[in-house]
């Protein structure tokens, strides 16, 4: 045998033009598709707006500021004022409960009390509190929740009818505080360890270093969390029409009954005819233009902890 | 200045933790507070899971996954429309919304940083998708499909439905499954002559595959789980599944549509369904857990 002489390599040829063909076509299919989701978006904003187009014309801006809500014919009047009102009014109790649970709960799961198999179960349990379906809460609130508030209520003698801004809130809490765990969960986890170790190494203690330090440098991915929180909150739905009691007007009381966007489209598309059509699409634009603000907010603000910190 | 910090007047008590100290109370506080915020954080789920059992067991049995639901009021009966109806849309929702994800997140992860502002504007656009409520993705299915009756309220709508509140999950998780291949099976497959197709399609993406399959597998039990964007698109139907162009019954929308009537067995069946969709969610997620943990 003769050493030296290298073999061929398997194959020398360049590749042919339809390879190279096939190459273009391959990556141009993939960018359309990569393209096809920013056209979806316009699409879906789009075909919104000039389905509600009618309605635009018809009553203009102060549909924002319009309580009416009759789908009678003859006699229509259309207004999304108290809708709007237990939108907001609902997602912002319900952060108001998970912000401080979320953000506790995420503490404690990126602190090392406990062993970490155990937290990795934890971050597990956590996590399906998201995957459970929302018209399951729905469904455990009609049973449980609200026969549980209205016993509650009852012992101090307050009236509690059922269905309500709080338990829809309650419920709602429970929804979103997974989003906000996780993601500063993620955002405490992504610090470099140097912030934790110069802290100790001055001295502060373990909550010392959570409030001066680690809060602080995470607190842009704490805040965008809570905004995807909130946007998930405005947006949801099935629970929320199961136990906000769908009334189409402004109580001062969290124990009175209200009315979400989301849970108006959920009631009244299935059997809506002619205006009442545009109408609710006038009101499902304007939630897709209160969760996009609130959306891209969160992706701005998300995008600028990664800059700081990669 | 510096005599101060000598051996003979250094304070030896100072390295030493006063477990009576303001701060140590403060810490012991805190820590107690933070167990006290997970543990409500799970309360809920605890309960959530206990009711949905004990309820739902009780109609779990062969009727319900056979017979078709009784008439309001009335005793037995089943919701195996609704499983056969679930089962067809998230499947015509998986037909859609897998092909677009894939090539979407492939194009993210192989092609895409050969374009940076292409590359941005497409990961921008999947997280505003994500974020879009699944109501408005049935409003949208339902002005692009019912309304025109094309073809009005149907499987299908109800799939498409489904599908664009799928996209985001399948596209993350496609994009991270390509991302975890190694660089250099792409060098070598490039390397021996490969063409960029053939190593995308015959060396990258088998690898990716398990990865690819879990993301896939979350993102269909959240769809089963949807209700927002299935009532008015998909509507619901007492009857057995007739085709993809009519109404059809689902799980998720039974629940709903359930829970609402005065009547015990309806109630029940309602209770069973959620028991369906929550043994199904938790099935995928352990799965999911279990995959992600072997690698």
């Amino acid at each position: 045998m003769t050493v030296g002489i290298p073999s061929p390599p398997p194959s020398s040829r360049s590749r042919s033009a339809t390879e190279k063909e096939l190459d273009r076509l391959f990556e141009g299919t993939a960018l359309t598709f990569a393209l096809f989701i920013l056209l979806l978006l316009v699409a879906i904003g789009l075909l919104v707006l000039v389905q509600a187009w009618p309605a635009v014309k018809e009553y203009g801006l102060s549909f924002l500021w319009t309580s009416a809500w009759n789908p009678v014919e003859g006699r229509q009047a259309f207004g999304v004022l108290p809708m709007v009102y237990g939108t907001l009014l609902t997602s912002a109790l319900s952060l108001l409960i998970a912000v401080p649970l979320g953000l506790g709960t995420a503490l404690f799961l990126s602190e090392n009390f406990i062993p970490l198999k155990i937290r990795t179960v934890l971050v597990f349990l956590v996590e399906l509190l998201a995957a459970i379906p929302s018209v399951v809460y729905g469904l455990w609130g009609i049973f449980v929740l609200i026969p549980a508030l209205k016993w509650c209520f009852g012992l101090f003698g307050v009236s509690f009818t059922g269905p309500s801004i709080l338990a829809a809130s309650l419920v709602l809490s429970v929804m979103i505080l997974p989003i906000i765990t996780a993601i500063s969960r993620d955002s405490l986890a992504a610090l470099p360890p140097e912030l934790r170790q110069g802290s100790y190494g001055l001295g502060a203690t373990r909550w010392g270093t959570i409030f001066r330090v680690l809060i602080p440098a995470a607190i842009s991915g704490i805040v965008g969390g809570v905004m995807l929180a909130l946007g998930r909150a405005m947006g949801e739905t099935m629970a929320v029409t199961m136990l906000v009691g769908n009334a189409n007007t402004i109580s001062s009381s969290l124990l009175q009954p209200g009315n979400t966007i989301a849970s108006l489209l959920a009631n009244q598309f299935a059997e809506a005819k002619g205006i009442q059509v545009a109408a609710l699409m006038y009101a499902a634009f304007i939630l897709v233009i209160l969760t996009l603000i609130v959306n891209i907010l969160a992706d701005w603000i998300v995008r600028k902890l990664q800059a700081k910190y990669d | 200045m510096l005599a101060n910090f000598s051996m003979d007047n250094f304070n030896s008590q100072s390295l030493k933790i006063n477990k009576a100290s303001r701060r140590s109370l403060f810490n012991a506080i805190m820590t107690g507070l933070s167990a006290a915020c997970i543990l409500t954080a799970l309360v809920p789920l605890a309960l959530v899971l206990f009711y949905v059992t004990v309820n739902g067991f009780n109609r779990l049995d062969l009727d319900l996954f056979t017979q078709l639901p009784p008439a309001p009021g009335l005793q037995g009966g089943g919701i195996a429309n609704a499983i056969a109806g679930t089962l067809i849309v998230v499947a015509i929702a998986t037909l859609i919304a897998v092909p677009i994800g894939v090539m979407c997140a492939i194009w993210l992860a192989e092609f895409g940083g050969d374009d940076t502002s292409i590359d941005e504007w497409v990961r921008f656009g999947v997280n505003i998708l994500a974020g879009v409520p699944s109501i408005i993705s049935g409003v949208f299915i339902y002005g692009l499909m019912v309304k025109p009756a094309l073809p009005g309220y149907s499987a299908l709508a109800g799939g498409v439905a489904l599908a664009v509140l799928m996209l985001p999950t399948i596209i993350r998780t496609t994009d991270e499954a390509l991302k975890i291949v190694p660089q250099d099976i792409r060098w070598a497959a490039l390397g021996v002559g490969a063409s960029k197709y053939q190593m995308v399609l015959k060396v990258v993406l088998p690898a990716a595959v398990p990865a690819i399959l879990t993301g896939v597998t979350l993102a269909v039990a959240r769809a089963a789980g949807e209700t927002a964007p299935l009532i008015f698109t998909a509507l619901f139907s007492p009857f057995w599944p007739n085709g993809i162009t009519n109404p059809i019954a689902s799980l998720a929308v039974l629940v709903y549509n359930f829970a609402t009537l005065p009547f015990k067995p309806q109630q029940e069946l309602a209770w069973a369904a959620s028991l369906i969709l929550v043994l199904l969610v938790l099935a995928s997620s352990i799965t999911a857990r279990l995959v992600t943990r072997k690698r």
